[in-house]
């Protein structure tokens, strides 16, 4: 029977209510641990279609007269269009179309930053639309660009209602009778995307409606938007997206792209392709916002944490939203005075976007190293003070945790943490050896309404049909392993078809860590209802009682002994199927789901050049049960890669004057290559949640990447005794630091000579 | 008209002069397995072999390659690599995986037992965002154990 049921759903630490229908018997979650094809190295299914060049990318449509456009994007950060002439550009070699800001919601005339899309053009070639638009002739009313989040403060400028403030407890009174306070202030920098896919869409119109060919996290998203923007009852926007080349949080939403190419399309025609270019891609496309946290600490002489309060400034860009820099203070620890304030800053600077646990791998830099100063002035070891406030449960509403399994990473920690002596000891000349740890909270519960369906066929393989998409993390082949386990059927007799909205039922948003323990029970509730429809049928058939008969590696057996082989019963069907749906229920009520880790850096700091090197990271995470392990430690050491690349080298560097991003090519944005990659260890506590869902998965996506900026920075102060506060740690930032703790050495020399 | 050897076959082909031969591939002849990442030589993402050399179709014109052998990852598709990087998880999103492929099928070519060291020298020009790097330095390091 269907329910209707009034659930919480989170995406990225923001929760809501929702009405979900759910139409399916709970189920008990399978035992702990590797299971037959679930827990296991599984290597991904569609990996050789991707490694041999044949999976289909948007980037690789090519629709039969189909044109392509570009974009004219402003050079100013702020400015008026005062005129603007389409009219010679229309009549350039290959143009078929030219639409400005007074044509579409999506182009405007007055640009908020560099690289806001101001008007577009269609074209026979790539070349033939580039070519056009770089003829468009604008005139520029220039005006002063707001780009200093603190100014940003003062005017009021802000993305959404203004500061948002929290406080529990009493912070001042608790800061007053404190035995320990730090202060100190951290920054980090604009970090750029850069899924090698940049963002692009194919508009055709046809069916009485549109199809979108898209490279995104978020096929319903886009349908849905699309729809509000076209005017278009939903069902007549069809969203494709079979593989897609990485989106990190940038790629949930139609982007400007879209909507260009579908107007262009409409007035064309013809399918039109808008495809960025990368120096595109990293102005207009979001990024991972700016953030200043000016933060206290304070502690009794034991340890224990009596206060903890921020102002954080993000600096959001020309529109966005602001994520929750102040989340891992306010959830992390047993705190019982908090005073936090977060304000997301409205700046003439392209907008932001999600990006891999928005807010908390800002807020977590910030608070971990904290931490670490406060465990320094006390002489309390790191782990020892993160133990001492151990939060049982969720203090901002005293929600219990569905699972916690943290001090259980910690105490896998230990013997990595054991070694701090001997990584000290490797400390030769001007290169100095350390090791730091940081803890890891965010969410990645993922939640309803999800749906899979599933058809078994006569040959004993099943399809499992979704509208969801891989957007390479080997969701497919996660969803592929679910349902084999199952079904009790071989790997190779499931196949996945997913990535078209057409084409199978609303499925998640693969952004928030939510894939996996959003879709997961999802399909493994359809696959239940097929095998609860195969023991039916096989109960008449062999005239058994079904509470007798279970399917069991590909067999149907019965409790008196008797075993069939699977294809006895769906070789009945010829060109039937057995058809099985099933839905995701809701999160466990007044419960808080979250996922926890730790991380240990090793680093080596060359104390003369300011040279960084990382040699080792080990990431202990708790994210439930582990559906593909090798998958799992794939994601791990993706995260910490491109924790790594915002550690130590990536920044979206700004001309202070103008607004004008600097760093738009890969040459000068530096990524990490695989010889920056250090040794990574992956260790997972492979613990179902017992109350989440029927699968007891969180999501891992995210968590990787969280601790990695501060394990890395407390492994610097361990190796050189230097307090580094802003990201990236370059070798001027490094030097710096440096020459701050050699300051401070010698300020205390002196005081101790004095009193001696 | 110009003439192009590409994984054996010949193409006879016309192309203006600026046409690079990743625009060639991908848009002329339906080789679609090359991708375009950053277009301007930063990435690796369009990685193919000329005469056995890794090279940036992305910034190599398409005028300049007449009479040489190109090899694309279309000619490498039963390459021992690729099952390689499949049992590795060398594969996130995939979109650099065919780079990364050809770049890695060069150094094996020419030397079939690469260092740790090796491997991330000749493979530092590819960019993978999705941080397969240890996975890719595994499957090459174990590229002939296949199966």
């Amino acid at each position: 029977m269907a329910r209707l049921i009034k659930t919480e759903k989170e995406v990225e630490g923001r929760y809501e209510d929702v009405w979900i229908v759910v139409d399916e018997d709970a189920l008990e979650q399978w035992p702990a641990g590797p299971l037959k094809v679930v827990g296991r190295d599984v290597p991904r299914i569609d990996g050789a279609e991707r490694a041999r060049g044949q999976a289909p990318y948007t980037a690789d449509i090519q629709l039969p007269g189909m044109l392509h456009a570009a974009v004219l994007r402003s050079p100013h950060a702020r400015a008026r269009v005062s005129s603007i002439d389409l009219a010679p550009v229309r009549s350039l070699p290959g143009v078929r179309a030219a639409i400005g800001p007074d044509d579409l919601d999506q182009l405007t005339d007055e640009p908020g930053y560099v690289g806001h899309a101001i008007a577009a053009v269609a074209a026979e070639t790539v070349g033939q639309a580039g070519a056009a638009v770089e003829q468009i002739a604008v005139e520029w009313e220039l005006l002063e660009p707001l780009l200093d989040p603190d100014e940003a403060v003062r005017q009021s400028s802000y993305v959404d209602d203004g500061p948002d403030p929290y406080e529990r407890g009493d912070f001042e009174r608790a800061v007053a009778g404190a035995d320990a306070v730090v202060e100190a202030e951290y920054r980090t920098q604009v970090v750029l995307h850069n899924s090698l896919e940049t963002h692009q869409a194919v508009c055709h119109w046809e069916d009485d409606g549109i199809t979108i060919y898209i490279s995104t996290q978020y096929i319903w998203g886009v349908r849905d938007a699309m729809a509000e923007r076209l005017g278009l009852p939903p069902d007549k926007v069809r969203v494709v997206c079979k593989a897609m080349g990485g989106g990190f949080g940038s790629k949930n939403g139609p982007g400007d792209y879209t909507s260009i190419a579908a107007e262009l399309a409409r007035r064309t025609g013809r399918p039109v392709k808008c495809a960025l270019t990368r120096r595109e891609e990293n102005l207009a496309t979001g990024n991972r916002n700016a953030t200043i946290q000016r933060l206290t600490a304070a502690a009794s002489g034991d340890g224990t944490l009596v206060a903890l309060g921020g102002d954080f400034v993000n600096a959001i860009g020309n529109a966005g939203w602001s994520p929750s820099t102040e989340g891992p203070m306010q959830l992390l620890y047993a705190c019982d005075n908090m005073r936090t304030a977060n304000y997301g800053t409205k700046l003439n600077t392209p907008p932001n976007a999600a990006f891999r646990a928005p807010g908390f791998v800002e807020g977590t830099f910030g608070l971990e190293c904290l931490l670490d100063e406060l465990a320094a002035k006390l002489d309390i070891d790191p782990l020892e003070i993160r133990r001492r406030n151990y939060a049982d449960s969720d203090r901002m509403d005293n929600r219990p945790f569905s699972s916690k399994n943290l001090a259980e990473c910690y105490r896998r920690a230990e013997p990595h943490w054991a070694k701090r002596d001997e990584v000290r000891a490797r400390s030769e000349g001007p290169w100095k050896h350390g090791i730091g740890l940081a803890s890891q909270i965010w969410y990645g519960g993922g939640g309803p309404p999800s749906y899979a369906w599933i058809r078994l066929g006569s040959d004993g393989r099943a399809q499992v049909v979704t509208a969801m998409q891989d957007i390479g993390t080997g969701s497919r082949t996660a969803m592929a392993q679910i349902a084999a386990e199952e079904l009790g059927i071989p790997l190779d007799h499931v196949s996945v078809s997913l990535g078209d909205s057409a084409r199978g039922p609303f499925a998640s948003i693969s952004a928030g860590s939510s894939t996996i323990p959003s879709m997961g029970p999802a399909v493994r509730a359809a696959a239940a209802d097929v095998k609860r429809q195969l023991i039916e049928i096989a109960a008449q058939r062999y005239h058994l009682e079904e509470r007798v008969l279970e399917l069991k590696d590909g067999r149907i057996v019965s409790s008196d002994g008797g075993s069939w082989p699977l294809e006895e019963i769906t070789g009945l069907l010829e060109d039937g199927q057995i058809l099985g749906k099933g839905a995701r229920g809701p999160n466990p009520t007044g419960m808080r789901v979250l996922t926890f880790g730790v991380q240990i850096a090793e680093v080596a700091v060359d104390t003369e050049t300011g040279e960084v090197r990382v040699d080792k990271i080990v990431a202990i995470h708790d994210v439930g049960r582990v559906v593909n392990a090798l998958g799992a430690s794939s994601q791990v050491e993706g995260g910490i890669i491109q924790g790594i690349g915002h550690t130590l080298s990536e920044d979206r560097i700004l001309d202070p004057e103008t607004g004008t991003p600097l760093t738009q090519t890969l040459d000068v944005y530096k990524m990490p290559t695989i010889a920056d990659v250090p040794e990574i260890v992956t260790d997972l506590v492979d613990v179902p949640d017992p109350h989440l869902t029927n699968l007891g998965s969180k999501g891992l996506g995210e968590p990787p990447i969280i601790p990695t900026a501060a394990a890395i920075a407390n492994a610097i102060r361990d190796a050189t005794g230097a307090d580094v506060r802003s990201l990236p740690i370059t070798r001027e930032e490094m030097l710096r630091a440096l020459r701050e703790a050699a300051e401070r050495q010698r300020e205390g020399d002196k005081v101790a000579a004095g009193s001696a | 008209m110009s003439e192009l050897t590409i994984n054996g076959d010949r193409y006879e082909h016309e192309a203006p002069v600026g046409r690079s031969l990743a625009e060639v591939l991908r848009e002329d002849l339906g080789l679609t397995g090359t991708k375009v990442a950053c277009g301007e030589g930063h990435c690796g993402a369009c990685t193919v072999q000329l005469d056995g050399v890794p090279v940036l179709s992305c910034i190599t014109l398409v005028h300049t390659v007449g009479g040489r052998e190109v090899t694309t990852i279309e000619g490498l598709r039963d390459h021992k690599l690729i099952d390689a990087f499949v049992r590795a998880d060398a594969v996130q999103c995939g979109f650099c995986t065919p780079g990364q492929v050809v770049s890695a099928a060069a150094l094996v070519e020419a030397n079939p037992n690469p260092t740790s060291a090796e491997i991330r020298h000749a493979m530092s020009g590819n960019l993978c965002r999705c941080g397969t790097y240890p996975k890719i330095e595994e499957a090459i390091g174990k590229w002939h154990a296949s199966p």
